[in-house]
């Protein structure tokens, strides 16, 4: 299965943020299986010094923002991004990075894309959302490189993100109505499905995420 | 868009090894389970099912082993079910990596346990395997469908379809029903009564026990209302691959995944 070639990936290390909402080991898993070190990290100091973040996700949005600032990561992600070097959310971990959600009682999110997070607008549909959908890329992006139009990604979601600028959106699909699948604002990446769990596609999508990690490092070691 | 309709390989599981017998007896060496799920994600199938069919109360153990190697290697969601019989069990198969747990005579035994793992886990987590036999009691409202536990040894009472309905009510995601009369025949999925569970429950039912030919799935989704197949033997033994298999939905007009006939975006 898609795999980067080691030598690309050699001393290349993506942390995973550790706030005690989600599968860690299924995402560990498979950054391992693209050949890329994944440890997971609960501190700022050890995150800081990775290449790339990946922030993961199951559960509800207020929860999950309650741990996010308690562990203070609230500040350690604005700051990564600042430092040049790409982060991607999944699932609830993508949710978050935008301003607010509605579900249950309703919070604020990290503020850093512009838009609320609202229930899907599923019809008839049952929700959640649970199974495999189909992506249709909006536009061309590293993160999509390699990767058919549409693809197919496994889903568990009850909420998504209603995005305000268009510009952030690369990837949509349908349940009911169309949503937000896919988020870039480099170096900010989300999905709102689980790659770890979408087989070649979503390993693909890792692979690449990688990919710009390694770009991103590079291009930070030649200044 | 409405869901894709699954195709779902199972593996059941006998001190590490795939086994699949005839009417749960008789059983024959398939292989090693890991291998087979990762073949599987690469013909295309949605998601697999491990079903640890020797589960004993101190093998809780044998089974997280498992769901680790499946994490380490295999890609798509992943089911566990055989020995779970607390939340304290589906937690150490969930962490390992697992995305659902299955549990059957254990919710037979104390249907409490179904909700406190939907309050735990969510609803989506919680699969309710149903073992259902055909009986001639058909009096006083009931199916002519029993349910039976311990891989069909014993008989509970419990009527297939009530037991369905309770289980979704009590916050299963997610019913797993097998046709013991079927199971291991080839003679085709019980289109009666999955259609009958199918169309009373609100959750998707996934069709098992009795897949020959490729037309049995294709039946099982339009016939029988299921929302997934359940495919063991016909894989396992080389008789077809999951990518035929999909292509035979596909033809017949089912939405389904298909991972073949891409066209890369450049």
């Amino acid at each position: 299965m898609t795999a980067l070639p080691s030598a690309e990936t050699s001393g290349l290390e993506i942390a995973i943020l550790d706030y005690g909402m989600g599968n860690l080991r299924s995402v560990e898993k498979a950054l391992e299986h693209v050949g890329v070190q994944a440890p997971i990290v609960s501190d700022a100091e050890a995150a800081h010094a990775a290449d790339g973040l990946i922030l993961p996700g199951v559960g509800a949005f207020p929860e999950a923002m309650r741990r996010i600032r308690e562990a203070r990561y609230d500040e350690l992600i604005p700051e990564f991004l600042a430092s040049g070097k790409p982060v991607l959310g999944i699932c609830l971990g993508m949710q978050v990075l935008f301003e607010s959600s509605s579900e249950h009682e309703g919070a604020w999110g990290l503020g850093l894309l512009q838009g609320r997070v609202e229930s899907l607008d599923a019809g008839d549909l049952k929700v959640p959302q649970l199974g495999w959908n189909e992506v249709r890329w909006t536009r061309s992006s590293p993160l999509t490189e390699g990767l058919p139009n549409p693809s197919y990604f496994y889903f568990a979601n009850s909420f998504s993100a209603r995005v305000v600028n268009r510009d952030d959106l690369l990837g949509e699909s349908d349940y009911g109505a169309p949503f937000t699948a896919v988020v870039e604002k480099a170096p900010l990446y989300g999905a709102q499905f689980h790659p770890e769990k979408s087989s070649t596609h979503g390993l693909r999508m890792l692979a690449n995420f990688a990919k710009i990690c390694v770009d991103v490092k590079a291009a930070a070691l030649s200044k | 868009m409405p869901p894709l309709k699954r195709i779902i390989p199972c593996l059941d599981v006998d001190n590490g090894r795939v086994v699949k017998g005839t009417n749960f007896v008789d059983l024959r060496d398939a292989g090693d389970p890991v291998e087979l799920a990762e073949r599987y994600d690469e013909e295309g199938a949605d998601e697999v099912v491990f079903l640890d069919i020797t589960a004993t109360s101190d093998d809780r153990d044998t089974i997280v082993e498992l769901a680790r190697r499946a994490a380490d290697n295999v890609f798509i969601p992943f089911t566990i079910g055989g020995g779970i019989r607390s939340v304290e069990d589906a937690q150490a198969v969930l962490d390992a990596g697992a995305d659902k747990v299955a549990i059957n005579s254990s919710a037979v035994k104390r249907p409490g346990l179904i909700g406190e793992m939907a309050e735990v886990f969510g609803s989506q987590c919680v699969v309710l395997a149903i073992d259902a036999k055909h009986t001639s009691d058909t009096a006083r409202g009931r199916s002519g469908w029993e349910v039976f536990t311990a891989g069909g040894r014993i008989e509970t009472g419990l009527d297939a379809v009530a037991w369905a309905i309770e289980g979704v009510e009590r916050g299963a995601g997610e019913i797993l029903l097998t046709s013991m009369d079927r199971d291991g025949t080839k003679d085709g999925y019980d289109i009666e009564l999955t259609r009958t569970v199918a169309d009373a429950v609100s959750v998707p039912v996934i069709a098992s026990g009795g897949a020959g030919t490729l037309d049995d799935l294709v039946a099982g989704v339009a016939d029988a209302h299921a929302d997934a197949v359940l495919v063991a033997s016909l894989f396992h033994f080389g008789e077809y691959t999951v990518s035929q298999a999909k292509h035979a939905m596909q033809d017949a007009g089912i939405n389904v995944r298909m991972v073949e006939s891409e066209h890369v975006a450049s």
